[in-house]
């Protein structure tokens, strides 16, 4: 899960609507590629993203960080389907994470929100509360990095007496730890007021 | 003013709170007590975070009872853990989300998220993702996402609890500086030499309360 870099590219400039449109089109296009030599123009085109939105740097540790994704997929398509599948389907997972990367990467939070929120304000007639929906979306996007320091600061706990391979030890602590810091999260966030109705809604 | 009117509280077999009343008008208050001694429940009683089983608190003269949403406009809280209060990515995002529901337009919004940040020394952090401060800069991360709302009184959980020296004073020359009411709930006895007022609390009862060197002494009595 990528945080927002500052930039002054087009792709920052561009509002988060026409990006999200753009990604969906995207995503569409990778789904509709049946050859590795389409796959390799859409990994191309999506490297040409990059480079044009000065995030290029950031391109290898978005790959790197789907290896297991990317081993198991190449590993279960090529027994089952074969390797020009398994390179298209791959193929189709990477282009389309890649791409969802770089719209995070140079999108704010509060503008994706935005954009839910706007998306979502019809279904206000069916009682649904946009807000808060897009509050859940930033609590997820929040609880990536959360969840993997409470995982890092369990896995030094069990190091440091000598339990490294017991999964019982690893995960009861970072579930609890994890449900502690659920409550005291949503206790922050009833104290900010976030959980009350918003003006104009009253 | 909050008002804290015979308050009882608690959960099964045990009261956290038994029979406290309190009228607080001073600018700085400390509450101080030994842990579990009911000192961070009094401080929840103010924004509505705990509303009593008996008794009554007030507000400005509203009722967090009955009036929890504008209770909670006027009471801001920062709690302990600065981690379990950062709701976005970046710093000026979490600053900035306090007031996605106070109806303000873009402009003013972006004023009043670079003031709070400037006003703690934040705003060369404005892009920095909040997971990777520090732990006193995730604290003033805290503090500035509830000041950023513009409360007329600010209620701290030991905020400077997980800190080292120089962040806790930096939190507290912060804290000393804000034209706000503050009530904040401290084991630093150190800390409370400049208030107004100190509360002592004992296994739920409000056991002294005045001048911080006579309740501090209370306090160091008690403890032994």
């Amino acid at each position: 899960m990528n945080t927002y870099v500052p930039g002054r590219s087009w792709l920052h400039i561009l509002p988060a609507s026409v990006k999200l449109a753009g990604l969906a089109a995207g995503m569409v296009v990778v789904l509709l590629v049946d050859s590795p030599a389409g796959i390799a123009a859409a990994a191309g085109a999506t490297a040409l993203l990059y480079l044009t939105a000065g995030m290029v740097g950031a391109l290898p540790a978005q790959v790197w960080s789907l290896r297991w994704l990317v081993a198991g997929l190449v590993a279960l398509q090529a027994l089952t389907s074969g390797w020009a599948a398994a390179v298209v389907v791959t193929g189709r997972v990477v282009v389309a994470v890649v791409l969802a990367g770089l719209v995070t990467l140079t999108t704010r939070v509060v503008d994706l929100l935005d954009v839910f929120e706007r998306v979502l304000r019809p279904l206000r007639r069916l009682r649904v509360d946009s807000e808060r929906v897009a509050l859940v979306l930033a609590l997820a996007i929040r609880a990536v990095p959360v969840v993997a320091g409470l995982a890092a600061e369990v896995r030094d706990a069990q190091r440091a007496r000598g339990l490294r391979g017991s999964v019982r030890a690893y995960a009861v602590p970072l579930v609890v730890r994890t449900l502690r810091h659920a409550d005291a999260l949503g206790e922050a966030l009833v104290a900010r007021g976030l959980d009350d109705p918003a003006p104009s809604a009253r | 003013m909050i008002e804290v009117r015979d308050v009882t509280h608690g959960f099964a077999a045990r009261d956290i709170l038994r029979g406290v009343s309190a009228t607080l008008t001073e600018h700085r208050i400390a509450v101080i007590g030994a842990n579990g001694s009911g000192k961070s429940t009094f401080a929840r009683l103010f924004n509505g975070l705990v509303v009593p089983r008996e008794g009554e608190v007030l507000v400005d003269g509203l009722s967090t009872r009955s009036h929890a949403a504008e209770v909670r406009r006027a009471v801001g809280f920062v709690f302990t853990d600065p981690d379990a209060q950062i709701v976005m990515p970046t710093v000026a995002e979490d600053v900035a989300f306090g007031l996605r529901r106070r109806g303000l337009d873009r402009e003013e919004t972006r004023r009043r998220v670079f003031a709070a940040m400037s006003a703690v020394g934040l705003e060369i952090f404005a892009d920095h993702p909040a997971h990777l401060l520090s732990g006193g800069q995730k604290q003033l991360l805290a503090l500035c996402s509830v000041l950023v709302t513009e409360p007329r009184v600010l209620v701290c959980d030991e905020p400077t609890t997980l800190l080292d020296l120089r962040n806790t004073r930096r939190v507290l020359e912060i804290l000393q500086g804000l034209p706000q009411q503050v009530v904040m709930v401290t084991h630093d006895l150190d800390s409370v030499g400049g208030y107004d007022r100190v509360l002592v609390f004992d296994e739920g009862m409000l056991v002294a309360d005045g001048p911080p060197a006579a309740a501090v002494g209370h306090y160091r009595s008690l403890i032994g």
